[in-house]
C-alpha cells in the first residue's frame, strides 16, 4: 500500500516540475521541449511500476515495466528473430512494393484528367475501408509464410499513397504552369523540372502515414494465420499462454520499430523538402 | 460533383472488369478439377500435371470450364455477382436475429464501434481542450500523442480483450475500449490543431474585448476547430470500426463481423469472407458518409463551407 | 527607335464565355509595336491589358482578328522561344537556388552547361544579384525575388519582354529602384518590353509608347507617344513634360470610364 502512497506523490512531484518547467522562462527553449515529455513518460512508467506492485496486481492482467524489460533482455534472440520475419520481410516489403506501385499509377494517372476525376474519389472510399480485412484472403492466396503479409502491407499502403501522390502533382499553380508554357517546354521537362519537386511534402506525407499503416497491416495480418514466427503471431500466442510479459515486450518492439521507421522517412524528408515552409518552421 | 459522376462511374466500371477477368485464371484450376472429377475431358489431364502450368496457358487450353469459374463454391476468388448474392441473402433474406445474418453481426461490431468512437471522441476533446489551454499539460503529453500515431497500437488489440475477460468484462466493453483509444489520437491531434487555428488577429481583437477564456474558447476557438474537428471525426470512425474488428479476432468470437472473417477464413468458406469483409466496407463508407453529412449541414449553417 | 514591327494586332478580339454571360476581354483592338519600343499598357481592372499580353504569349486565344509576333502566330512565336515573361508574382521555385531558378530556361531550352553557367552570371549582375546566387527564394526580399524573376527573362535570347505588373506587389521606394534598373537594362539591352501597370507614374516613367484601355469591352482609348528623351533620371517625375503625358493618361482613363 506504501508503494501505492509514494506513486501517487511522485506524480504530484513530477507533474509540480513539469508545471514549473512549462512555465518558466527557459520553456521555449529545445531542451525543456525534450525534458517535459520524458519526465512525464517516466513519471508513468514509475506509477506504473509502484502502483501494479503495490496492488499486487496479477501478472496477467498486467505486469509492471521492470519484469517487460527482464523478459525483452532475457528473449531478445526470439524477438530479433520476429522483427526480421514481420517487419523486415513483411511490413518493409510490402511497403516498398505498394508506395512505388501507387506513386507510378498516380503519375500515369496524372496525365488523364477523366482518369483522376474518377479514380480519386474512389480511392478515398477505398482508403477509408477496413483493409485489414483482407488478410484472410489474402493468407488464402499468398500461403502462410510472409508473403501473405507483405500483400496486406502493399493494399494498406497503396490507397493512401495514391490520393496522396495524386494531390501533391496537381498542387502546382496556374501561374507556374504558364510559365512552362513560355518556355514552350515538353510534357516531361514540366513534369521532372516541376510537378515532381512540388509534389514531393504530399508524396513523403503519404510515406510518413504508409509507414504507421506498414507495420500494423504486417502485425494484425499474422493473426489470421502464420508460421510460427513472427511478432503478431508471437502475440496472440503468448496472450494464448496468458504469458503477457512477452505480449509487452513485443510490443516495445512493435514500438522502437514503428517510431523509428517513421523517424527515418521523416529524416529523408527533411532533406528533400527542405524548401517547404512546414520544413522551415 | 456533377462533373465528377461519369469518371467515377467508368472507373468503378473498369474495376469491376477486371475483377471479372481476374477471376477466370484465379478460378481455373479449381474449376478444372471439378470437371474431371464429373468425368469431363479435361486437357492435360490430371490434377498433378496442371499443378505447375500457368493459369492462362489452362484457360485458353479448356474455354469450356471459364463459365464454370464463376460458379464454384469455394472459389479463390469469388466473382462480384457470387459476393453480392450472399451478400443479399445473408442480410435481406434471413432473419436480423438469426446467427448468420450479417445485419445481425454488423449491429454487434458496429454497437461497440460507436461506444468506442463516443468514448474516443469525448475524451480526445477534453485532452486537447487540456493541451490547449495548460501549458504543462501540452508540453507533457502532445508529444507523445504525436508519437503514438507512429506505433502500431491495434497489435495490442488482442491483449485488451484477454486482459478485460479475465476480469470479467466481456462483450462490447472491451472492444469499445480499443475503438475508443484507436480514436482517441485522431481526435486529440486534430483537434488541438484546430483549436489552434484562428489567427493572432482574432485573438487580439477579442483581447481588445476584455473577453475571458472562456468565451474566447466558445465564441472562436471552437467554431474555427469544426473543420478540423470533421476530419478527425472520419479518421476517428474508420479506426474504431477497424478496432472493433480486430477486437473480434482473438478469442475466436462468436459474433460480429471480424468473428465472420474469421471463421470464413477457418472454414475455407471464401465466398462468406469476402462478403462479410464487403459489408464491413458498406458499414465504413455509411459512417463516414453519415459524419460527412453532418459536417456539410454544420458548415453550411456555420457559412464555413 | 526603329520603324520594324515586331508585334501587328488587327481586329483583335477575345471573348471569354463564362456562368455570367459573354466577357469581350478584347474588342476590335488595333496596334503595332516597333522593335526597342518600351510600351506600357494602362487601365483600371478589366480593361483587357492583361488579356492581350497574355494573347501575345499564346497563352489565350483570339476569338477574331490577327496578332503577328515576329511576322508568326504567337503560337509559333512560343514554339521558338521569342519572348520573356514576368508574371505579378516571382514564382520562382522555391527547391532550387536562385543560380538554379535562372537555369530553369536554360535547360529546358538545351542550352550547353558552360552557356548556362555564363548566361546565368552574366543576368545576375546585371540584375545585381550576383551575390545571391546561392541563395533559396525564401531568404530574398519580395523586390529581390521579383528581379531574379527578370533575370530569368532575360537569360535567353528573346528579344520580347513581356511584363505583366511584375512591381504591383511591392512598396514604391522598392518600386522606385526597380523602375530605374528596369529603365537601364532596356537602354543596354536593346529589347522590345511589353509592360501591363495600374500605376500611371510608372508608366509615364518608363515607356516610349502608352496604351491606355478600358473595360467593358475591353479596348484601346488612347495611344501616347511619349516626348521624354531616352535618358530620365527619377527627377523627371516632376517636371513639366511630364506632367503633362500623365495628364493625358488620366485623361484617356476618365474618358474610358465615362463612356460605360
Amino acid at each position: 500500500m506504501t508503494l501505492v502512497v509514494f506513486a501517487f506523490v511522485f506524480w504530484l512531484v513530477a507533474w509540480r516540475m513539469n508545471v514549473v518547467l512549462a512555465n518558466s522562462a527557459a520553456s521555449k527553449t529545445r531542451l525543456i521541449k525534450l525534458v517535459v515529455p520524458i519526465i512525464f513518460g517516466f513519471t508513468i512508467l514509475v506509477v506504473w511500476e509502484l502502483v501494479v506492485r503495490g496492488l499486487s496486481v496479477p501478472m496477467v492482467i498486467l505486469p509492471p515495466p521492470s519484469t517487460i524489460a527482464d523478459t525483452f533482455l532475457a528473449k531478445l534472440p526470439i524477438l530479433w528473430k520476429d522483427f526480421v520475419q514481420t517487419f523486415v520481410k513483411g511490413a518493409l516489403s510490402g511497403y516498398l512494393i505498394g508506395c512505388t506501385a501507387a506513386i507510378a499509377l498516380a503519375i500515369l494517372v496524372e496525365r488523364f484528367d477523366f482518369i483522376r476525376r474518377g479514380l480519386l474519389p474512389v480511392g478515398n472510399f477505398l482508403a477509408a475501408l477496413p483493409i485489414i480485412g483482407t488478410a484472410p484472403i489474402l493468407v488464402m492466396w499468398f500461403g502462410f509464410d510472409w508473403h501473405s503479409k507483405a500483400a496486406v502491407v502493399v493494399v494498406m499502403v497503396f490507397f493512401p499513397m495514391l490520393i496522396n501522390t495524386v494531390a501533391g502533382l496537381s498542387e502546382t499553380t496556374a501561374m507556374q504552369r504558364d510559365l512552362m508554357k513560355t518556355y514552350s517546354a515538353d510534357p516531361w521537362q514540366a513534369f521532372i523540372k516541376l510537378r515532381l519537386p512540388a509534389a514531393m511534402p504530399f508524396i513523403f506525407n503519404g510515406l510518413k502515414i504508409s509507414t504507421t499503416l506498414a507495420l500494423i497491416g504486417a502485425i494484425v495480418a499474422e493473426f489470421f494465420g502464420s508460421p510460427t514466427l513472427g511478432m503478431g503471431f508471437r502475440i496472440s500466442a503468448s496472450i494464448g499462454q496468458l504469458a503477457l510479459d512477452m505480449v509487452w515486450a513485443e510490443i516495445v518492439v512493435a514500438a522502437i520499430a514503428g517510431s523509428a521507421f517513421y523517424g527515418i522517412v521523416a529524416i529523408i524528408e527533411k532533406g528533400v523538402t527542405f524548401w517547404h515552409p512546414s520544413q522551415r518552421g | 460533383m456533377r462533373r465528377s459522376f461519369l469518371p467515377i462511374i467508368v472507373v468503378i466500371a473498369g474495376l469491376l472488369a477486371i475483377w471479372y477477368a481476374a477471376v477466370v485464371p484465379m478460378n481455373i484450376k479449381m474449376a478444372l478439377t471439378a470437371a474431371e472429377r464429373s468425368g469431363i475431358a479435361v486437357t492435360p489431364v490430371g490434377a498433378k500435371e496442371r499443378r505447375d502450368r500457368s493459369a492462362m496457358l489452362l484457360v485458353v487450353q479448356n474455354t469450356f470450364a471459364i463459365k464454370d469459374t464463376f460458379a464454384l463454391e469455394r472459389p479463390r476468388l469469388p466473382a462480384p455477382h457470387q459476393v453480392a448474392t450472399e451478400l443479399w441473402n445473408s442480410t435481406v433474406n434471413k432473419k436480423i436475429t438469426s446467427k448468420r445474418s450479417l445485419v445481425f453481426h454488423g449491429w454487434i461490431t458496429l454497437s461497440s464501434t460507436l461506444l468506442g468512437f463516443a468514448i474516443g471522441t469525448g475524451l480526445g476533446i477534453l485532452l486537447a481542450i487540456g493541451i490547449v489551454y495548460n501549458r504543462a499539460m501540452d508540453m507533457s503529453v502532445m508529444p507523445w500523442a504525436i508519437a503514438s500515431q507512429t506505433i502500431p497500437i491495434l497489435a495490442i488489440a488482442p491483449m485488451i480483450i484477454v486482459v478485460f475477460n479475465s476480469v470479467g468484462l466481456q462483450g462490447i466493453f472491451p472492444k469499445a475500449i480499443i475503438s475508443a483509444y484507436l480514436s482517441f489520437f485522431p481526435v486529440v491531434v486534430g483537434m488541438v490543431k484546430g483549436l489552434r487555428s484562428p489567427d493572432q488577429m482574432h485573438l487580439d481583437l477579442l483581447k481588445t474585448y476584455n473577453a475571458s477564456s472562456t468565451e474566447g474558447f466558445w465564441k472562436l476557438r471552437l467554431p474555427s476547430s469544426m473543420p478540423f474537428f470533421f476530419a478527425s471525426l472520419k479518421i476517428g470512425i474508420a479506426a474504431s470500426l477497424v478496432g472493433a474488428i480486430v477486437g473480434e479476432l482473438p478469442t475466436g468470437a462468436v459474433r460480429g463481423l471480424g468473428a465472420r472473417l474469421l471463421s470464413g477464413s477457418y472454414y475455407g468458406q471464401t465466398i462468406q469472407i469476402w462478403s462479410a469483409l464487403l459489408a464491413a466496407a458498406l458499414l465504413a463508407a455509411a459512417l463516414v458518409a453519415l459524419i460527412g453529412l453532418v459536417q456539410r449541414l454544420t458548415l453550411n449553417r456555420m457559412g464555413m463551407s | 527607335m526603329s520603324q520594324d514591327p515586331v508585334i501587328e494586332a488587327r481586329s483583335l478580339n477575345l471573348t471569354f464565355a463564362t456562368n455570367d454571360g459573354p466577357v469581350h476581354a478584347l474588342s476590335d483592338v488595333n496596334l503595332t509595336i516597333n522593335k526597342g519600343d518600351f510600351v506600357s499598357f494602362i487601365g483600371p481592372s478589366g480593361c483587357g491589358k492583361t488579356t492581350f499580353l497574355r494573347a501575345l504569349a499564346a497563352l489565350e486565344e483570339p476569338t477574331s482578328g490577327t496578332i503577328l509576333v515576329n511576322g508568326q502566330t504567337p503560337d509559333q512565336a512560343r514554339q521558338k522561344r521569342s519572348y520573356g515573361y514576368v508574371f505579378q508574382h516571382a514564382g520562382l521555385y522555391p527547391w532550387r537556388t536562385i543560380a538554379g531558378n535562372i537555369k530553369l530556361p536554360l535547360e529546358i531550352m538545351g542550352y550547353s552547361k558552360s552557356e548556362q553557367l555564363r548566361r546565368t552570371d552574366e543576368v545576375l549582375r546585371l540584375v545585381e544579384l550576383e551575390d545571391f546566387s546561392k541563395k533559396f527564394p525564401w531568404q530574398l526580399s519580395g523586390g529581390m525575388q521579383q528581379r531574379a524573376s527578370i533575370a530569368r527573362a532575360l537569360a535567353f535570347d528573346a528579344e520580347l519582354l513581356l511584363m505583366d505588373e511584375p512591381f504591383g506587389a511591392l512598396d514604391e521606394i522598392v518600386r522606385d529602384h526597380l523602375n530605374e534598373q528596369l529603365l537601364e537594362l532596356w537602354k543596354r539591352t536593346n529589347k522590345t518590353i511589353c509592360f501591363v501597370t495600374h500605376s500611371i507614374p510608372e508608366a509615364v516613367f518608363l515607356s516610349t509608347k502608352i496604351v491606355v484601355m478600358s473595360p467593358r469591352p475591353g479596348r484601346i482609348t488612347d495611344v501616347i507617344e511619349s516626348s521624354l528623351s531616352v535618358d530620365r533620371p527619377l527627377e523627371i517625375r516632376d517636371s513639366t513634360e511630364f506632367i503633362e503625358i500623365a495628364q493625358r493618361v488620366r485623361e484617356g482613363l476618365r474618358a474610358g470610364h465615362g463612356s460605360e
